[in-house]
């Protein structure tokens, strides 16, 4: 055991919640270092709470673990009572495993799902003792790696990452150990670090930002060109063929404290071509790629047997798509080692009957609500995002949930869309009108809670050209809605604060520029804003304004076809000219089919990487025009189907 | 089934596991359970639970020799007093005296059972049963001499009001009726260790108050729950019987 234990124990007692520093999780590695082999420290920048889950962590690590040449320990951004503790006693941060500090490690590695946390990513550095500036580390710093899906857009980080690693990471983390580990065996010669990042370039998947030279013309960018023969005008993300050949993680983490999707997690597929046009991640995720059956049920019988969790979820991008979805929760529901008391979770939901079929196979006996995201109040608009659900979906799929049990209803709809317009807004309050109204008919106390987010544009999305609606007018937007809801008590009317879409929106689709802002906000104390006990909107307005960045420029701005995007030498498989096209086929109303099922249009996610679609089942399940009957036709009535509530279970 | 029986456990928690909270280690028992295939029985209605009745609270960061857990499990219908596993140990069978060994295997580290007992009657709980908790404690900034004095000056009062807050108000107490023994042990790595025993009725004394008392400057960083004590007949016994299976902590002590 590392030195840093005996001096930590005694801050543990001064800090809320210490079971989050400790580690000693079921299931976790003890990892064994070696000179020859390099040590990785990968880091979720946020609480040991909401990091521990990412599954993406888990599965590198025990991939890493595996490895004869390399070994991999986990770390979280201490909540700001431990990380005054630590800078008070002078003490480093710390791996989880084995409390080593954090610049004994060769790597150090972050998981970015979400932009909000990327001031977190300074804090860690800062209390690992690493240069937060790229260029200011040396021979002796750690590697400073950030792959997960904000890095689609790594540019507000670029001054402060070394490597960006794109795509799936199973395969990548191994080629990138080897070039590092080549770096370690030559001694590091003062002044290879360069070197090292030229070779690292090289790897598929890994985008060395020091690499690249940005011009501007005013707010504008003019050019995005490499500095260095290694590395490439466009940098292709990283795709795993066959899941089938990657069931990790084989031990699950079981913490000793209470953490978010406290459960067993058994990904069974990965990608989505529904296409809905303002998801980021069913765009930089395709093909997809389905687990085999067979394994999915394998990986949940020993994954419960061998953590004793009382509840699995299936997870994916709109899991009922799996083929044969059915059978494996049918199977999970029989199974007599569990006594049938497992519950079952299934994160991510299409709006129909077979999905309340599905819903009413996992749920035991109290039903308390169901959740479904139509995304948007009018059939209009849900062609303009290619969010395929026709209202009979939306009412079959309601009525049916109520006449089964359930009292409450969760409909998640986003607000600030393209072309939006105030009756596509009110929309909304009709659509959850109508659904209480029917719920009225099994049960007097039926509800319908309406959560409502501010649409954010990505990047590698065919709405990054969109200028997102200001924080004002996401605001009248969601006054519109209360003004609607304000009398009926059940219709209960959530939202997202719109001060905080605009910040997304700033750190979501900023330039290399933006970097010296969250460094800003970063430096003025500006951590955890994720949180909204933590999140301050003016911060981020002061410092923009500190380093003449416009807000207007950046995210309410609508883009034009020819300009530069920050992000234009980053490739998440999918072709500029798709984007486009389908950007404006958006604006046209028209909608596009599910490639899974239907011809490949080729957006080049499979064509430029030689993958392709797994999927056991040639057609698409049945139920709702989600399933069989895509309408994707501009603004032509499709004949109505009542969906058959009988026959969904 | 009729005749469920209660299986009290009386369990350590050591090391790091130490910063969990109360809440954590009764999620980590259920997982337990589950996976050795104990057949808890479960209580009615929407959501059933299973039935375990945890003793008294220990503060998050304080350890703990001693701690105890009420299990209400279904004996084998064959009347042997053994348990018919179920779920993952569908067609084993436990007898008690494997319980200890088998629930620590799949307990995490720190946590280790040392005696199991079959109660025959179903008595109070645990949290009404125990009214007094031996503990050792370490405060850091106090000098082993000095915290001679202060120990002998405390225990020569006879009554020690000291206040503290509860649910946002300001209480005085007095905590001298609910010392009944206080030594020093000697010095440790930070300051000076000390034994206790704190009364548990009508509510815990944690030796966290005592520091209060002992050193106003000095910080608690060790505290380990050494006994609980429940009384009968005059003495305090610990509320599993002497000759529990593989229970070295568990013994009587009379006052
Ligand atoms: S390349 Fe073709 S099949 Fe693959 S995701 Fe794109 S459209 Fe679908």
């Amino acid at each position: 055991m590392s030195a840093l234990w005996t001096r930590l124990e005694p801050l543990l007692l001064r800090v809320q919640k210490p079971a989050r520093y400790v580690g000693g999780e079921d299931g976790m590695a003890s990892p064994q270092h070696a000179p020859g082999k390099v040590a990785w420290l990968i880091v979720y920048p946020d609480t040991y709470e909401i990091g521990l889950p990412n599954q993406g962590i888990q599965i590198l690590a025990e991939i890493l673990n595996e490895r004869d040449d390399a070994v991999a320990e986990r770390s979280y951004t201490p909540w700001p009572d431990m990380a005054a503790q630590l800078r008070t006693a002078g003490i480093p941060l710390f791996s989880i495993e084995t409390h080593r500090a954090a610049d004994e490690f060769d790597v150090v590695g972050f998981n970015l799902a979400t932009e909000l946390i990327y001031t977190n990513v300074l804090e860690t550095l800062d209390l690992a003792g690493i240069p937060i500036h790229a260029a200011q580390r040396d021979d002796d710093h750690p590697v400073v790696v950030v792959g997960g899906h904000a890095s689609y857009n790594p540019e507000p980080m670029a001054d402060f990452v070394d490597v960006f690693a794109l795509g799936d990471g199973e395969e990548l983390v191994g080629d990138i150990t080897e070039v590092v580990s080549q770096w370690k065996a030559s001694g590091k010669p003062k002044g290879s670090r360069r070197q090292l990042l030229r070779e690292l370039a090289k790897v598929q998947g890994c985008y060395v930002p020091s690499l690249y030279d940005v011009t501007y013309d005013g707010d504008d960018i003019i050019s995005i060109e490499p500095n260095a023969p290694e590395a490439p005008d466009l940098v292709q993300k990283r795709t795993v063929a066959d899941l089938a050949d990657w069931p990790y993680p084989k031990n699950q983490l079981v913490p000793l404290t209470e953490v978010v999707h406290d459960r067993l997690n058994v990904e069974i597929f990965r990608g989505c071509t529904r296409g809905c046009r303002f998801c980021q991640a069913g765009m930089i995720t395709r093909p997809v790629r389905e687990r085999p059956a067979e394994q999915v049920r394998t990986m949940i019988g020993e994954g419960l047997a061998r953590t004793g969790y009382g509840e699995v979820a299936l997870t994916s991008l709109s899991t009922a798509d799996f083929s044969g979805i059915e059978q494996v929760v049918q199977g999970i529901v029989d199974d007599p080692a569990t006594c049938g008391q497992t519950s079952i979770s299934l994160p991510s939901l299409r709006v129909d009957t077979f999905t309340v079929g599905l819903a009413a196979k996992v749920a035991n006996a109290r039903r308390s609500g169901l959740t479904f995201a139509p995304e948007a109040g009018t059939w209009r608009m849900r062609q303009i995002i290619n969010k395929l659900v026709l209202d009979e979906d939306l009412y079959g799929a309601v009525e049916s949930a109520y006449s089964q049990g359930w009292p409450r209803m969760k409909l998640y709809f986003l607000t600030g869309l393209p072309s939006e317009m105030d009756e596509d807004t009110l929309g909304i309050y009709e659509l959850a009108q109508n659904c209480v109204e029917l719920g009225r008919k099994y049960n007097k106390k039926a509800s319908v809670t309406v959560s409502l987010g501010g649409f954010v544009p990505k990047a590698h999305t065919p709405f990054q050209w969109f200028g997102q609606n200001s924080a004002q007018e996401l605001g009248r937007k969601i006054g519109l809605l209360r003004d609607a809801s304000r009398r009926n008590n059940r219709v209960n009317l959530k939202w997202h604060d719109p001060k905080a879409s605009t910040i997304d929106g700033l750190v979501s689709r900023g330039d290399r520029r933006l970097g010296r802002v969250v460094e800003r906000v970063w430096r003025s104390g500006g951590v955890f804003q994720e949180w909204g006990e933590y999140f301050d909107y003016d911060l981020w307005v002061q410092s923009c304004e500190a380093e003449g960045i416009s807000i207007e420029h950046v995210v309410t701005r609508h883009r034009h076809e020819d300009e530069v995007l920050p992000w234009q030498h980053i490739h998440a498989g999918l072709h500029a000219d798709f984007l486009w096209q389908d950007w404006q086929d958006a604006l046209d109303g028209h909608g596009i089919p599910d490639c899974r099922w239907t011809p490949c249009y080729d957006c080049g996610a499979c064509t430029e990487y030689g993958v392709e679609h797994i999927v056991a089942s040639p057609v698409p399940p049945a139920g709702g025009s989600q399933g069989t009957g895509q309408d994707t036709s501009p603004d032509v009535l499709v004949p109505v189907v009542v969906p058959d509530l009988g026959a969904t279970t | 089934m009729t005749g469920n029986s209660i299986l009290r456990i009386r369990y350590s928690k050591l090391g790091k596991i130490r910063f969990t909270s109360h809440r954590d280690v009764a999620r980590i028992w259920e997982r337990t359970l589950r996976r050795v295939g104990i057949p808890v029985v479960f209580s009615e209605g929407f959501s059933p639970r299973p039935r375990l009745g945890f003793g008294l609270a220990l503060p998050t960061g304080y350890e703990s020799a001693g701690e105890y857990l009420d299990i209400i499990a279904s004996p084998s219908s064959e009347g042997d007093g053994m348990f018919d596993g179920v779920g993952y140990a569908s067609g084993r069978r436990f007898d008690v005296d494997q319980l200890p060994d088998l629930l620590s295997r799949a307990l995490p580290e720190g946590i280790d059972v040392q005696a199991v007992e079959v109660l025959t009657t179903r008595g109070e709980s645990l949290q009404e049963q125990v009214v007094r908790c031996g503990w050792a404690f370490e405060i850091a900034g106090l000098d082993p001499h000095l915290a001679r004095e202060r120990v002998k000056e405390v225990l020569d009062l006879l009554s020690l009001p000291t206040t503290r807050e509860h649910k946002g108000a300001v209480r005085t107490d007095d905590l001298r009726p609910a010392i009944t023994r206080l030594v020093v042990v000697g010095p440790g790595d930070w300051g000076t260790w000390l034994e206790a025993d704190l009364s548990a009725k009508p509510r815990v004394v944690r030796p966290s108050e005592l520091v209060q008392v002992l050193a106003p400057d000095g910080e608690l960083v060790h505290a380990r729950r050494t006994h609980q004590w429940k009384e009968q007949a005059g003495a305090h016994q610990e509320p599993i019987s002497c000759d529990a299976t593989l229970a070295p902590h568990a013994m009587v002590r009379v006052l």
